[in-house]
């Protein structure tokens, strides 16, 4: 079922309730606020409220600053532009600086949909994994948005939050109780473990449903923080099912798949599939036509988890 | 001599020393700085070396970040750490590494050393007060070889769009940079008119003249509605022979005996 409203909507709407709350909260935006639908912050709190223009780099220098004045600034742009077009900002003048910026990259990997190449990132969530001590966050509906950025808030440090504009599939509802740093179990299952965050749980989700009915019992665990990453959990899944499959809408190089690896090859060694953009460039298209030419749908996963199962089953 | 210029040759004599101490270092653009920094922390700037992060002080951004040593040195004259810790810049386990970090040192408000960045920081620094209402001020030194980044131009555009008139920045133009002169590399003339296009309250002073500093800075602080940019005409490595005027002084090896040789000429 998709969501009734954006998560673009969510997002100022959280940030104005943290705002009326605590005036730390800064919002920065490089000429992208109305796609990001942050006017109706700028419109609460104008002088709280930085719309740098084109010049990316330049507001996580802004921000960073505005950090070092003790305030909490939250640089919202697309998921490349916050990311690899001002990551040495990010890196030195934010993180290495000790400060307290949350760079939030929007329209992350294939949901740039029709503006392509250019505008996908598939590498934001491997860059923002590399930054010492920065917490990466990907919310997979709206109520993981509205639970989590109070909490990526309220923890002092770098932080890099990738966040869909338009409407996701509703996943969580209010009774779910999220927490950063902590993976949350959707599902159940002994067979398998499907590890999934962003817009790619829905389709895990359904390969869950489509094993399910060929006598295959997955587990379903959403990550929605990428570092620190729940290594309990996953530890966890790796002894109950012994073949692990990771799910993103990123590149599998130094995302979430890699990240879980890091894990399993230190701790547990055991078979692992990872779906998601197999290091390559992104193209122009809508979501369907993508999640096809990827090799990112329902069936690619239900193929990767029995894939996963004969590993381990040798 | 005046007691500011006096303390310009103190904040030299502790660059040379440190420096020679360790064996190499960014002296170049450190000696050219000397007048500013009397001036800054002497005349101009409140601070309060005992509580280095009071809310009240006015905020230093050295956004040519290899300047850190000639900070250090003054710093070190205001009592905000025994003078002895100079003397531990750059070696294992410092608090005092050559570009500035405002995590490791007291009295250090911003961490630079990749070019082009710290005056963004001056500039979110700068509205931050702004949205605290708070009156005090925030400088920043930036490099002329530094300008030639392009973030220094998009922080120079949106602090004019601010009207950040709590902003004032000096550019240290000794006109060399690592690979020769500005003017070789990349020019930057004409460097006062690009910065009055860009919208700013521009000055152009002799960077070792002290009162010319005090009278731009004293004009910069009351002047309301535009940050200021004052373009200091500087040697690069002035007050050491091995040093002034020397393209090679930017990152170089300075013996204990040239140093010695060198705080005795001042003295």
């Amino acid at each position: 079922m998709l969501e009734e409203e954006e998560m673009r909507v969510v997002y100022s709407r959280v940030l104005q309730e943290m705002a009326r709350e605590d005036e730390r909260i800064v919002v920065l935006d490089a000429d992208l606020m109305k796609p990001n639908g942050i006017v109706p912050f700028g419109n609460e709190f104008p002088e709280r409220t930085f719309d740098v223009g084109v010049a990316e780099a330049n507001m996580m220098g802004i921000a960073a600053g505005l950090s070092n004045e003790g305030l909490i600034p939250f640089a919202t742009t697309f998921t490349p532009f916050a990311s690899r077009r001002s990551f040495d900002q990010f890196f030195i003048s934010n993180a290495y600086a000790g400060l307290n910026v949350k760079a939030v990259g929007t329209d992350p990997g294939l949901t740039a949909e029709l503006n392509g190449g250019t505008h996908m990132g598939f590498e934001d969530v491997g860059m923002m994994r590399m930054v010492p001590g920065c917490t990466v966050v990907e919310p997979a509906d709206n109520e993981a948005l509205r639970q989590l950025l109070p909490q990526v808030a309220s923890e002092y440090g770098p932080a890099y939050v990738r966040l869909v504009r338009k409407k996701t599939h509703k996943v969580f509802d209010d009774q779910t109780s999220l927490v950063l740093g902590r993976a949350c179990m959707l599902r159940d299952g002994g067979d398998v473990t499907l590890i999934c965050t962003g817009i790619m749980v829905q389709p895990t989700l359904d390969a869950a449903s489509r094993l399910a009915s060929k006598g295959v019992a997955a587990r379903v665990l959403n990550i929605h923080t990428v570092k620190p990453i729940d290594e309990e959990a996953i530890l966890a899944a790796a002894r109950d099912t012994g073949a692990l499959v990771s799910v993103e809408n990123h590149n599998v190089v130094n995302g979430l798949g890699s990240a879980i690896a890091d894990v399993l090859s230190v701790s547990r060694p055991t078979p692992l599939r990872k779906i998601g953009v197999q290091d390559r460039f992104g193209e122009v298209g809508m979501m369907d036509y993508l999640l096809k030419a990827f090799n990112m749908t329902a069936e690619d996963i239900e193929a990767a988890a029995l894939e996963a199962m004969r590993l381990r089953d040798g | 001599m005046g007691t500011t210029e006096a303390k310009a040759k103190e904040i030299r004599v502790n660059i040379i020393e440190m420096i020679g101490d360790l064996g190499i270092g960014h002296i170049g653009g450190c000696l050219s700085l000397a007048e500013l920094l009397a001036v800054l922390y002497y005349e101009v700037m409140q601070v309060d070396p005992a509580n280095p992060r009071w809310e009240g002080r006015d905020r230093l951004v050295c956004s040519k970040g290899h300047a850190g040593p000639a900070l250090y040195a003054v710093l070190a004259m205001k009592g905000y750490f025994p003078r002895e810790n100079l003397f531990t810049l750059n070696r294992s386990g410092t608090n005092y590494p050559s570009h500035c970090d405002r995590v490791r040192t007291p009295g250090i408000d911003m961490t630079t050393g990749s070019l082009g960045q710290g005056l963004s920081a001056a500039v979110g620094m700068a509205a931050g007060l702004k949205v605290k209402k708070n009156p005090a001020t925030v400088y920043c030194i930036i490099g002329d070889g530094e300008s030639q980044e392009g973030q220094i131009w998009e922080a120079a555009m949106f602090a004019a769009a601010q009207r950040l008139d709590n902003l004032v920045a000096f550019t240290d133009y000794n006109r060399m940079q690592i690979d020769g002169t500005t003017d070789e590399i990349n020019s930057l003339d004409p460097l006062d008119e690009r910065w009055s296009a860009f919208g700013w309250n521009v000055y152009g002073v002799d960077g070792h003249d002290v009162a010319e500093l005090r009278q731009a800075i004293r004009a910069a602080k009351v002047t309301s509605g535009k940050p200021s940019m004052i373009v200091m005409n500087t040697i690069k490595g002035r007050g050491a022979s091995f040093s002034e005027g020397k393209l090679g002084s930017h990152n170089m090896s300075v013996t204990k005996e040239m140093a010695a040789e060198a705080i005795a000429a001042l003295q």
